[in-house]
């Protein structure tokens, strides 16, 4: 399970953040952000692919110590990113596949909702916040 | 910096190469020594075997060789890897002992030094006593040596040194000093090199020799210790392979060992090294995944392997120094040609680094914080007899103490008390930049910038924690803005907050108050406790005294910059600071409209200015102007604390200088515009606001344009995309969200209140005086003054336009190519309000087509705006299309004087000239008169009367005239002949009197004339009566200059009777004529055709009958027999 789950706008500012509450919340701030570095590297090496055979997943951005970062683009350039416990073998990469699947459909879900206006931080979305929620690692 | 514990000893981190002593060469006294000596040191390249040379004395001491050791059986070691092994063999322990010896194969006193240099190898063999190290000699010759086997005394005497000296015949070379001198020494250092080698190989089946004798119980460290010296001589033996192999080995080893808290230090050194020593290999290999790969292992391996918890800062220092020692083995392979990417460069090696130093850092700060009272012990027990240590990793006070329990607990804890404050005096924070500055080094390579900014952002945070505050100041400050154009509030804000920090403790103010306006501005992610904190601080500041402390300071750097707070109070200087705020997100938040794009010049110029604060408590401005691009307006665009009912103000209420948080505060301004700045743009340049007051300090918030800031441009993007509903809020107050700015606007002049109508009869016709009324009546209240016109043509249209369009106000007389196309300025006076008044204009068209014709008219008028009078210009222009069309149509036809039409006429004979005037004028013409004017060759045949004098034509009819001309011969002329012109005099039926006739001259066309041989014409009455004679007579002229013979036959018609010759052939003399006279009887009445005449020319074959009967009548009419006369005539007949 992700220690920290970020949706980042196309202009690269944070659209929704939310990182497990025990921790320091700025270091993952300060990790999501980096990560972009990665992530904007990796969409402009992909640019010239077909759009139809594009991924949307970008894979491990980085390795760090402590943590494991993936990345995920959408079409329309917003980036889901997802940090996970460097400890957490069972995660494989199938599943953090369809974790983000299941982000980007949950996504899209408050994309359609006609009081979201595109653009603006995820804030009133219940249905989001659960989801990310259960793909939490669990405080008790 | 000076090594520290942590640094990797110099031997470990060097290449080992093959040591080799030279000895028996004076480098100082003796030239050819020092010579041979250079040639082995100088130009030491890649290309060179891997050997270093040392100089040494021959009766030089060599490290003693202890005593072969028979059984381990009761041997325990002490440690794993005694301190000084490494330099021992890389440094001291030679491989090779050489002994230069001068001496020629022709030497006449041969004995005496073959035996002394027999005593010089004795000398150094005695040293070396014990040890496997080879021992070779060098003759330095004079005399070039002749080719092997050619000298046989020399081979008869190097056996005999070798004897002497013990010595294979492969340890005796012989160095001819002479020209080649580095092609000898590289031979020389090849052969050397290759028994540098064999020593290598044996020390290691010595070393493996050992192994048998070991048992696993109580010789664990001594497998560890044999691998490492195994991979270690392999190494110096450029065997890298099998060093990598038994390093390898080594390090597995080293993880074998059992692990206590007492050796775990040592343990953890040794695996270090090994893994270092490995990693180096890798790379050198160029197999760096096998490097990161062990690298990792080796972290995960040793990550959890603490220690003693009260030194456990000494666990990450290891820590970092193992990630820095790889980075920096990474960033030489780049060096040395390996690339590297984005996720996988040295950068993250020394980030990881100075991580580890921060928790060092922290742990220190926990653990060693020691009351001042507590001295350092004494005697030190960190001190040694030697000064270093005997095994690497070993504590000094319990050197070679193997047992796990620990025999002396009160030395255990001096000891580490001593470590503790020892790393008290660590400067953490040098060592932290140091490795966060060689991160940014290589993130800023890899394309890195985020991660650039953050490791940017930490070294900030270590200076100030290092008290260097300024530059702690200029890394945050590059960094912020970054962090701001991406949206990154939380970030910033953070950061923000560290630089508050820095800026108070320095007692920076300007850099305190711009910080404080972003953390209290919507950009910042602080709670509102925080918030009211620096807002009240801000305040305090603003009214010249000092601010509270932040929070988290340093006590020390507090005080001292509180003293630096108060020297700013009682500094007088400027106190008026003015802060740009495009470049950040400040907590007011500014916004201009001007009501309108466009204002009239007569009404006052109204904008607003709107306000909003986001910090939470309210907040007093003192002042607040609006520059504009014309300053003179400036002002009057200022609302000051001082003033006192300020008029242009809407918010008369009290507290109008007080904004409250979230509130929008609206202010509204009027101004009057100058006349002059009528077609201007006036823009809004900077908006300024003061808060606090000169007495005291004084913050200019400076907007460029009409307001907005570094977020405002996207906020306002979003805004433009929501189409959420805004809730209804009391009037007078708007949503922030929905104001746009509008920062500039128009002066455009005053609506006129005239009518000007225009009055004319359209098209207007081809040159005549076309007649346009302008009516112009004032609608205004007052009078008007200099009222002009300005009428024409209108500009911009064709240049051909221009030139055949003229315009006058004198119709009486028609006007030419000198008057204008356009009338500009004519002044008309001043009219009273409701007056009217009339203006005929004329103009005149050269050409067809439509033209735009435009009538401007400007006055002056006095009128006040807000009590203030002000003149006016005001202007009205109507335009309007007029087509211009030809007054009628001119057709020209020839026809014969039978009527029938003309392609060409003949020469001398009569034709007619036939005019049609056909008006295409809507409207009535009146045709003055009309005129022909023949060209020289035509004549007329009888007079040139005009026919359609004073005639009128209404739209579609049309006048015809008939002219009978005569062409005389004149030969072939090409083109044929010129005519002359047609005049016709006309002008509008409705035109008055005065008005100009205007003369239309045509130009007829060419005729073509053509010459015949033979004229023929008839002579006969108008019509003929049935039964009643009709004489005929024909003439046939010749008009050519040959007698003409002519065959003449008449045909006979059913409708006559005929006399006269029916048949005959005659001859015509040139210039002649010949009469022709018949006597024709009609039969039938009716239109009747004649007996045709059939003439046939014998020279002329061309000329036809065709022809003829253009010139001779074809039939007759001929009237029935009247009654009366039947009788009279029957009796004639």
């Amino acid at each position: 399970m992700a220690v920290c789950i970020a949706v980042i706008a196309k202009e690269n500012y944070p659209l929704y953040i939310r990182s497990t509450p025990t921790e320091n919340e700025l270091k993952f701030h300060y990790m999501v952000h980096t990560s972009l570095d990665v992530v904007d590297e990796k969409i402009s090496a992909m640019g010239k692919a077909l759009v139809d055979q594009r991924e949307l997943y970008l894979g491990l951005l980085y390795p760090t110590e402590d943590y494991k970062v993936y990345g995920y683009v959408t079409n329309s350039k917003v980036k889901f990113v997802m940090v996970v416990d460097s400890s957490n073998t069972a995660l494989r990469d199938n599943e953090i596949r369809s974790m983000f699947r299941k982000l980007h459909n949950s996504y899209t879900d408050v994309m359609c909702n006609p009081f979201y206006n595109p653009g603006d931080r995820i804030q009133s979305s219940r249905a989001f916040d659960n989801m990310v929620t259960s793909m939490m690692i669990q405080v008790c | 910096m000076s090594p520290t514990q942590w640094d990797f000893p110099v031997e470990l981190c060097c290449r080992p190469m093959a040591f080799v002593t030279l000895t028996g060469l004076d480098v100082v006294y003796n030239a050819v020594h020092r010579a041979v000596w250079d040639a082995f040191c100088a130009n030491r390249r890649a290309d060179r075997v891997p050997i270093s040379f040392k100089v040494l004395p021959g009766d030089h001491e060599y490290p003693k060789c202890r005593p072969k050791r028979t059984s381990y059986e009761w041997y325990i070691p002490k440690g794993i890897l005694k301190t000084g092994w490494m330099n021992k063999h890389l440094n001291l322990v030679p491989a090779l002992v050489v002994v230069f010896y001068e001496l020629d194969w022709d030497e006449p006193q041969w004995k005496e030094k073959q035996s002394e240099c027999a005593t010089r190898v004795e000398i150094v063999r005695q040293s070396l006593q014990g040890r496997n190290t080879k021992v070779a000699v060098v003759l330095i010759q004079k005399k070039t040596p002749l080719p092997p086997g050619e000298d046989v005394i020399a081979s008869e005497r190097a056996a005999a040194l070798c004897n002497a000296c013990e010595l294979s015949g492969k340890s005796l070379f012989v160095l001819p000093h002479t020209d080649h001198l580095v092609g000898y020494i590289i031979r020389l250092e090849n052969a050397f090199y290759e028994h540098a080698q064999t020593y290598y190989y044996t020390e290691i089946r010595r070393v493996k020799s050992h192994k048998e004798f070991l048992n696993k119980t109580t010789h664990q460290l001594l497998f560890v210790r044999h691998q490492f010296k195994i991979a270690f001589f392999s190494e110096l033996k450029q065997d890298t392979q099998n060093a990598l192999k038994n390093y390898r080995t080594a390090y597995n080893l080293v993880h074998e060992l059992r692990a206590h808290e007492t050796n775990i230090l040592e343990i953890k050194t040794m695996a270090g090294f090994i893994n270092y020593k490995i990693c180096r290999l890798c790379f050198q290999h160029n197999t760096p995944l096998d490097a990161i790969a062990q690298f990792r292992k080796h972290i995960d391996l040793c990550k959890k392997k603490i220690g003693s918890a009260e030194l456990s800062f000494e666990h990450d220092a290891w820590m970092s120094k193992q990630f820095q020692a790889f980075g920096d083995l990474f960033d030489e392979a780049i060096k040395l040609g390996l690339t590297a990417i984005q996720t996988q460069n040295p950068g993250f090696y020394y980030q990881q680094a100075a991580y580890y130093a921060q928790e060092r850092k922290q742990l220190a700060k926990t653990l060693c914080n020691h009351e001042a009272s507590v001295m350092y012990p004494n005697p030190d027990p960190l001190e040694t007899q030697t000064g270093v240590l005997d095994f690497y990793g070993q504590r000094s006070w319990r050197q070679g103490i193997l047992s796990f329990d620990l025999s002396d607990p009160e030395k255990e804890k001096v000891g580490i008390l001593a470590i503790q404050l020892k790393e008290r005096n660590v400067v953490h924070s040098e060592i932290i930049i140091t490795l966060l500055s060689n991160a940014v080094a290589q993130f800023k390579k890899y394309k890195c910038p985020r991660m650039k900014s953050h490791l940017m952002v930490q070294m900030g945070e270590e200076y100030y924690y290092a008290k260097d505050y300024t530059k702690a100041l200029k890394l945050l400050d590059y960094v912020m803005c970054d962090y701001r154009s991406e949206g990154w509030w939380t970030l910033l804000t953070s950061v923000l907050t560290t630089a508050l920090k820095c800026s108070y403790l320095m007692a920076q103010l300007k850099d305190y108050i711009t910080y404080s306006l972003e953390l209290l501005g919507r950009a910042s992610t602080l709670k509102d406790d925080q918030k009211s904190r620096i807002e009240k601080n801000l305040i305090n500041v603003l009214m010249n005294e000092s601010p509270d402390p932040e929070p988290d300071c340093d006590i020390l750097a507090v005080k001292t910059a509180q003293k630096l707070w108060a020297d700013r109070i009682s500094l007088a200087g400027s106190n008026i600071f003015t802060i740009g705020v495009q470049d950040f997100v400040p907590f007011v938040q500014c916004k201009a409209k001007f009501h309108a794009p466009s204002f009239h010049v007569d009404v006052p110029v109204q904008f607003d200015i709107y306000l909003k604060a986001d910090c939470p408590h309210p907040i007093r401005f003192s002042k607040l102007c609006v520059s504009f691009n014309n300053q003179e307006y400036n002002q009057f665009c200022v609302i000051e604390e001082a003033s006192k009912a300020n008029e242009v103000l809407e918010n008369l209420t009290q507290g109008k200088m007080c904004l409250v948080p979230g509130k929008t505060r609206k202010l509204l301004f009027k101004f009057v515009a100058k006349t002059e700045d009528v077609g201007k743009k006036i823009e809004i340049t900077s908006v300024d606001l003061a808060l606090g007051n000169e007495t005291g300090r004084c913050v200019v918030l400076n907007w460029q344009g009409g307001g907005g800031d570094a977020a405002s441009s996207q906020e306002a993007l979003q805004a433009a995309r929501s189409f959420k509903r805004r809730p209804k809020l009391p009037d007078n107050e708007v949503h922030w969200d929905s104001i746009i700015i509008q920062a500039s606007t128009m002066i455009i002049s005053r609506v006129p209140n005239i009518s000007v109508h225009l009055l004319h009869e359209p098209p207007a016709l081809t040159n005549e005086m076309y007649c346009l009324v302008v009516t112009v009546q004032s609608h205004e209240k007052t009078q008007i003054r200099d009222v002009k016109l300005t009428a024409g043509l209108k500009p911009g249209q064709d240049a051909n336009l221009t030139q055949k369009t003229h315009v006058t106000l004198h119709g009486t007389e028609l006007c030419d190519e000198s008057y204008p196309a356009l009338l500009t300025d004519i002044p008309v006076g001043d009219l009273h309000p409701g007056e009217q008044l009339e203006k005929m204009l004329y103009v005149r068209c050269g050409t067809v087509g439509s033209r735009m014709f435009l009538v401007y008219v400007s006055y002056l008028i006095n009128t006040t705006v807000e009590e203030k009078e002000i003149v006016c210009k005001c202007h009205k222009d109507e335009t309007v299309t007029i087509e211009t069309v030809f007054p009628f149509d001119v057709a020209v036809k020839f026809v014969s004087t039978k009527f029938e039409h003309l392609e060409r006429v003949y020469a001398d004979i009569p034709f007619l000239l036939m005019t049609d005037l056909l008006s295409a004028s809507p409207w009535a013409l009146t045709i003055v008169s009309s005129e022909l004017q023949l060209a020289p060759s035509m004549t007329t045949v009888d007079q040139l009367e005009s026919q359609v004098d004073n005639v009128i034509l209404q739209t579609g009819e049309s006048a015809s005239e008939c002219f009978c001309l005569q062409c005389p011969s004149l030969g072939n002329i090409e083109g044929g002949v010129a005519t002359g012109h047609y005049i016709i005099s006309w002008k509008r039926t409705s035109a008055m009197e005065n008005i100009p006739i205007i003369t239309t001259v045509i130009t007829l066309p060419h005729v073509i004339v053509e010459n015949i041989p033979l004229h023929v014409n008839a002579d006969l009455p108008s019509f003929g009566r049935v039964r009643e004679s009709l004489p005929v007579k024909y003439h046939l002229q010749n008009k050519t200059d040959l007698v003409q013979d002519v065959e003449i036959s008449v045909e006979p018609s059913d409708a006559f009777m005929f006399s006269g010759l029916k048949q005959i052939r005659l001859r015509i003399l040139p210039g002649t004529e010949q009469e022709m006279l018949y006597n024709f009887y009609p039969l039938m009445a009716g239109y009747q055709q004649l007996p045709s005449l059939n003439i046939n020319l014998l020279r002329f074959p061309n000329f036809t009958n065709q022809l003829l009967r253009r010139f001779i009548p074809t039939s007759i009419f001929v009237k029935p027999q009247g009654r009366l006369m039947d009788d009279t005539s029957i009796a004639a007949a």
